[in-house]
């Protein structure tokens, strides 16, 4: 058997992977943390739990029937109304990998309009306390409905085989899950980079005052980006849904981890979140192979280097 | 006073007759548990309501505390007071590393430091094998005061808890009020200004955090002492929530704010514990609604309304 300092190859191979799937999730994560705070100066802490929201509303979707009920009376009203689905029906993943952004992004833009759009003036601090609020009702109302263990949630079929690489056997889903997330990593990127909507984006975060005298509507924009940055994580919650089981708490153990990757990457470039989240997924994979007790806190650990080093980040402008 | 003012030295006097006469009334364990998350909440005050730096890992020191106290305690056998200042110096030697990495970024980056450091510890406390996991350290007993006073009745134990508070309490209201708290003022208010002025603020940022973290430990060790246990549920950050919303419900930056906001807190989860998850969808919609209405808390609204600074 071939070993690299004294591993098998196979199972740093199998580390790599499910550590390139982590940082597949922390680079999708960073990234709607990142285009929030650029535009609307706000640490959203609900992150986690919006990117929650995602999984459960894809598991809802898949299979109405085992949530709603056979005899709904509304608010205590007489009106039994029959919610029965027959078992089979329901909103496939492939659909809902496009719908549930769309749901739970329309959801943050209600968010901001009724809530966070209140909290510009203010110092940045409350905002991250107002979200954390956000964080608690999504948690705590997911939890009375759907418990705190997990629910399943199916491999679709097209990719639940293994694609034989010669060297080893990856399983589909987990391939299409970095492919995917990396793909959208990149289209944010371009569309912000290289689109003239991206432009007045960047632009509005240098200098919204200014931007809005040019005729640009720029609480719109604000209301718009953070449903945007929402719909990242609630894509991120759809693609986890087949590997995590679904349940309240996986917001909540992410999110703190991304925003360790946050302050490691710095929040000054979208590349540089991107690269962030799949670098520290990677190490994190590694640190299983070699030193497992590790694991759970090697991500902390390169930040408290990074803080030691350049404290900016290591994308960060001081 | 003290360097109290009128109001603040009546408040005072009203507290420390409401903690005398209180267990007459309710019943003690609620009231120690009120009295130790109202230092928690004082400590973490400390450093948002007078220096302006958001913590948010402050129960990392808090649990730590209820993890040394528990064991100095039950595998040392040493008596209560050492029990909770071992708890009290474990919380300062973490927020004197802590503190040092966190000071080099400022506002909202400071608040994700803190609770990532915070998060590191709690996975710390739930691999490591003095804390027992997910057992926690259970079953401590109430050690001796001094080695030689029993504490074993709810009362006993009480009036010690009690004095823990008053002598934390009245330790931050000096650090407040000293020409130290000045600066940290200061340094809220304008930190370049008050770096133009020469002082080092960094230093002073550094020395308060680890004065809050202190406390927080101490705050940690007496509860785990009363309770007379350790669990992961004290290192874990929804318990930071907590204490945050008891300061910001009673008022951030207000000397008796966390105190007040620690009596409704405690209480309301006493109450509502048979609701289940509901407590955290309703200390959810707290936050939302303190955020956005009610921003100067229970003891700022009522200093506005009197026009007292209390």
């Amino acid at each position: 058997m071939i070993t690299i300092f004294g591993k098998p190859l196979l199972l740093l191979y199998g580390q790599l992977t499910l550590g390139l799937i982590n940082g597949a999730f922390y680079a999708l994560l960073s990234l709607g943390l990142a285009v929030i705070f650029g535009m609307l100066n706000i640490i959203n802490f609900a992150h986690g739990a919006l990117f929650m929201m995602g999984a459960f509303v894809a598991w809802m979707l898949l299979q109405p029937n085992q949530w709603l009920p056979d005899d709904w009376t509304p608010f205590g009203l007489n009106l039994h109304w029959n919610l029965q689905v027959p078992d089979g029906i329901g909103v496939s993943y492939w659909p809902a990998l496009l719908i549930v952004p769309l749901i739970v992004g329309a959801f943050g833009v209600v968010m901001e309009k009724l809530l966070i759009n209140r909290l510009y003036k203010l110092d940045q601090l409350y905002g991250l306390l107002l979200t954390f609020g956000c964080a608690l009702i999504i948690e705590g109302l997911a939890r009375n409905q759907f418990g705190s263990s997990g629910m399943p949630y199916a491999i679709p079929e097209a990719l639940s085989g293994p694609i034989d690489l010669g060297f080893m056997k990856l399983p589909a889903y987990r391939a299409w899950v970095v492919v995917a997330a990396a793909s959208v990593c990149l289209l944010t990127w371009l569309v912000i980079e290289k689109t003239p909507i991206g432009s007045t984006l960047r632009a509005a975060t240098e200098n919204a005052a200014l931007v809005q005298a040019f005729g640009v509507n720029v609480p719109r924009l604000m209301t718009l980006t953070f449903g945007a940055g929402v719909a990242l994580a609630a894509f991120a919650g759809v693609l986890a849904a087949p590997i995590y089981s679904v349940n309240p708490g996986m917001g909540s153990n992410f999110i703190i981890t991304v925003f360790a990757v946050v302050v490691i990457g710095g929040m000054g470039s979208i590349l540089g979140s991107i690269v962030t989240g799949f670098g520290l997924g990677i190490v994190e994979g590694l640190t299983k192979v070699y030193y497992p007790q590790a694991s759970a806190t090697v991500i902390f650990m390169v930040m408290v280097i990074v803080l030691l080093l350049r404290p900016a980040g290591l994308f960060g402008k001081t | 006073m003290f360097g109290f003012t009128r109001a603040q030295a009546t408040g005072f006097v009203l507290m420390v007759a409401l903690i005398i006469l209180a267990p007459a009334v309710l019943y003690p364990v609620f009231l120690m548990k009120v009295l130790c998350f109202a230092l928690f909440a004082c400590a973490f005050n400390l450093l948002i309501g007078y220096v302006g730096l958001l913590s948010f890992g402050h129960a990392a020191y808090f649990g730590m505390g209820c993890y040394v106290a528990a064991w100095a305690a039950k595998t040392w056998g040493l008596s209560a007071e050492l029990s909770i200042l071992a708890a009290g110096l474990t919380g300062a030697a973490l927020g004197m590393l802590f503190g040092w990495l966190a000071i080099r970024r400022a506002g909202i980056y400071f608040a994700m430091i803190t609770l990532a450091l915070a998060q590191m510890v709690y996975f710390f406390c739930l691999q490591a094998p003095f804390t027992g996991g997910e057992d926690g350290i259970q079953q401590v007993p109430r050690p001796p005061l001094f080695g030689a006073i029993s504490l074993q009745s709810d009362m006993a134990i009480y009036w010690l808890v009690a004095g823990v508070f008053l002598l934390g309490f009245l330790l931050i209201h000096r650090i407040v009020t000293s020409p130290f708290g000045q600066v940290l003022k200061a340094i809220r208010e304008n930190e370049p200004r008050a770096t133009s002025l020469g002082y080092r603020t960094d230093d002073y940022k550094w020395v308060a955090f680890v004065l809050s973290t202190f406390l927080a430990g101490i705050a940690g060790g007496t509860k785990a002492l009363v309770f007379g246990i350790a669990t992961l549920t004290d290192v874990h950050w929804s318990m930071h929530g907590e204490v945050v919303l008891m300061s910001l419900v009673g008022g951030l930056g207000t000397l008796f704010g966390p105190v007040v906001g620690a009596l409704i807190l405690t209480a309301m989860e006493n109450y509502l514990a048979q609701f289940g998850a509901w407590v955290t969808v309703m200390q959810g919609v707290v936050f939302v609604f303190c955020v956005l209405a009610f921003r100067r808390g229970v003891i700022g609204e009522l200093g506005a309304l009197l026009r007292m600074k209390l």
